[in-house]
């Protein structure tokens, strides 16, 4: 049996990292992530991780040599933050498109400029489409969690996508959390050793990542897009086996006192907590509130997503970035394409709130729930509105 | 669309060659419009119109003299610019 310790959420992903047995580590340092790979490379200096840490000169390099490692058939992990992960960006979708089942960690940071180190999402918002399987944690245990339940949901045989874990900066990756420590031998029992498909062996050479002429480009990508598709199957797979082996479920939608409630708001990451205690107080004044909370962002969980919100007049999409000039924040984009095809939907309204560090208070979710009521019996007047913002 | 390219499902995994020197098959030399003759009365067999020929279309015959390969030679004058004794010309394709 594991045990029950404070630690730091940025040392607890460290730990994970560790106790996944990860082969090779490229990171390179930027706030707020800077911790978790400053404790990996302690690990290993000190020999409590046998892995390679290569040290880069940027995040491109750590990304690119986090490709070559994964590539050989190492069990590869990297984290990063903000401006990092957009040096990145190019690469992303090289880790993807090899279909190489790195994991990283993102400690969420907004993107300058104005220069900000504090959290919100907009790193990983303009990452969405770069093909990797996408989690939001909203807890120091559910981002510990998260990363090794990611190494065996990327490097299985019928996925073989690299994985993110978000973790909203500061907020998570900074403060002191419980967490419940698993023994080594029971994450071992769960993850077993990654055994790559092909790799890049000098003895049996391999050409990785050709020119995919205009004849076969269409089908890789067609290829690449079902396994990430279809790792909503496998993810829900592991997710029922580290239940049964850990005792904490998993869902890729989180619904809380969404029984019979009217309005539902929708958050990622974590802001819930907050949003949680808010609920609470809306339905002991009486009002038909509840939430649900995107933990599972790719492949999106259109099904459970629809299932979520059924039942509900409204939903009220807080999200962490702003989508210049588009529809509104891009989780409320996403949730108004799962709803669309449905005969009868409810109103679903988007709010950005929670940029670049700026808290997100229980009187902001009043204020986004009161707004949502106005709209339902008045209808919608705007595309989206920013909460907070000082007029 | 039906035809008898490999579908999706059929392809490797991210397109992963797993032959190497599989290009070798290609024909590169379709796109060629003028072909390098050699002047063997000209020729030193130095080796530098060898040396320069991006594509490695020319290869030593058993005189010494540097073939070339016209599966894969694209005409692109290179070795002909290159040889200092002017022993290559080139030629429009179809003459
Ligand atoms: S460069 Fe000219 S002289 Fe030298 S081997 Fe080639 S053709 Fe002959
Ligand atoms: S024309 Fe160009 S490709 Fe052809 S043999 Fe000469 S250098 Fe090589």
């Amino acid at each position: 049996m594991g045990k029950r310790i404070g630690l730091e959420v940025s040392l607890a992903v460290s730990e994970a990292v560790k106790m996944a047995r990860v082969d090779a580590v490229a990171a390179y340092p930027i706030t707020p992530q800077t911790h978790i790979v400053e404790e990996l490379s302690q690990m290993v200096a000190d020999g409590d991780l046998d892995a390679d840490f290569i040290m880069v000169e940027s995040e491109h390099s750590a990304m690119s040599a986090c490709c070559g490692t994964s590539a050989v058939g190492a069990r590869t992990f990297t984290a990063t933050a903000a401006q990092g992960l957009a040096l990145m960006h190019e690469i992303l979708f090289i880790a993807s498109g090899l279909r190489l089942p790195i994991v990283m960690a993102i400690a969420n940071r907004a993107l300058s400029a104005p220069i900000s180190i504090w959290g919100d999402h907009s790193d990983v918002m303009a990452e969405r489409d770069t093909g990797w399987i996408q989690f939001f944690a909203e807890t120091g245990q559910e981002a510990f969690d998260l990363t090794i339940q990611a190494f065996k949901i990327a490097e299985d045989k019928r996925v073989l996508t690299p994985a993110a874990v978000n973790l909203d900066g500061f907020t998570l990756s900074h403060v002191i959390e419980p967490f419940d420590m698993p023994d080594q031998e029971e994450v071992d029992a769960f993850l077993p050793t990654f055994e790559p498909q092909v790799i890049l062996d000098p003895d049996n050479p391999v050409t990785m990542g050709p020119v995919g002429f205009p004849e076969i480009y269409t089908e890789i990508k067609k290829q690449q897009n079902e396994a990430l598709l279809g790792a909503h199957e496998v993810i829900l797979e592991v997710w029922e086996e580290f239940e049964k082996a850990f005792g904490r479920a998993y869902r890729p939608v989180e619904s809380y006192r969404t029984d019979g409630a009217e309005v539902l708001i929708s958050i990622a990451g974590s802001t819930a907590g907050t949003a949680r205690v808010a609920v609470d107080n809306m339905r002991e004044a009486g009002k038909k509130v509840g939430l649900i909370r995107t933990r599972l962002w790719r492949p999106y969980p259109f099904e459970e997503t629809r299932a979520a919100v059924k039942g509900a007049k409204a939903v009220a999409v807080i999200d962490r970035c702003l989508s210049f000039g588009g529809p509104g924040g891009p989780i409320c984009s996403e949730l108004r394409s799962a709803l669309y095809p449905l005969p009868e939907k409810p109103v679903v309204n988007s709010y950005i709130a929670g940029l670049g560090g700026r808290d997100i208070t229980l009187q902001d979710f009043y204020t986004v729930v009161e707004d949502t009521y106005r709209v339902l019996e008045e209808g919608p007047t705007d595309e989206y509105k920013m909460i907070g913002v000082r007029e | 669309m039906t035809n008898d390219k490999p579908t999706w499902k059929e392809y490797p995994m991210a397109a992963t060659i797993h032959h190497p020197g599989s290009a070798t098959g290609q024909n590169t030399g379709d796109w060629r419009s003028e072909r390098p003759v050699r002047d063997d009365s000209k020729c030193d067999k130095c080796g530098i119109c060898w040396i320069f020929c991006p594509d490695a279309a020319l290869f030593m015959d058993e005189d010494g003299f540097y073939e070339v390969d016209l599966f894969h030679c694209k005409g692109c004058g290179i070795c002909a610019r290159e040889c200092g004794k002017g022993a290559i010309t080139m030629v429009e394709e179809g003459e």
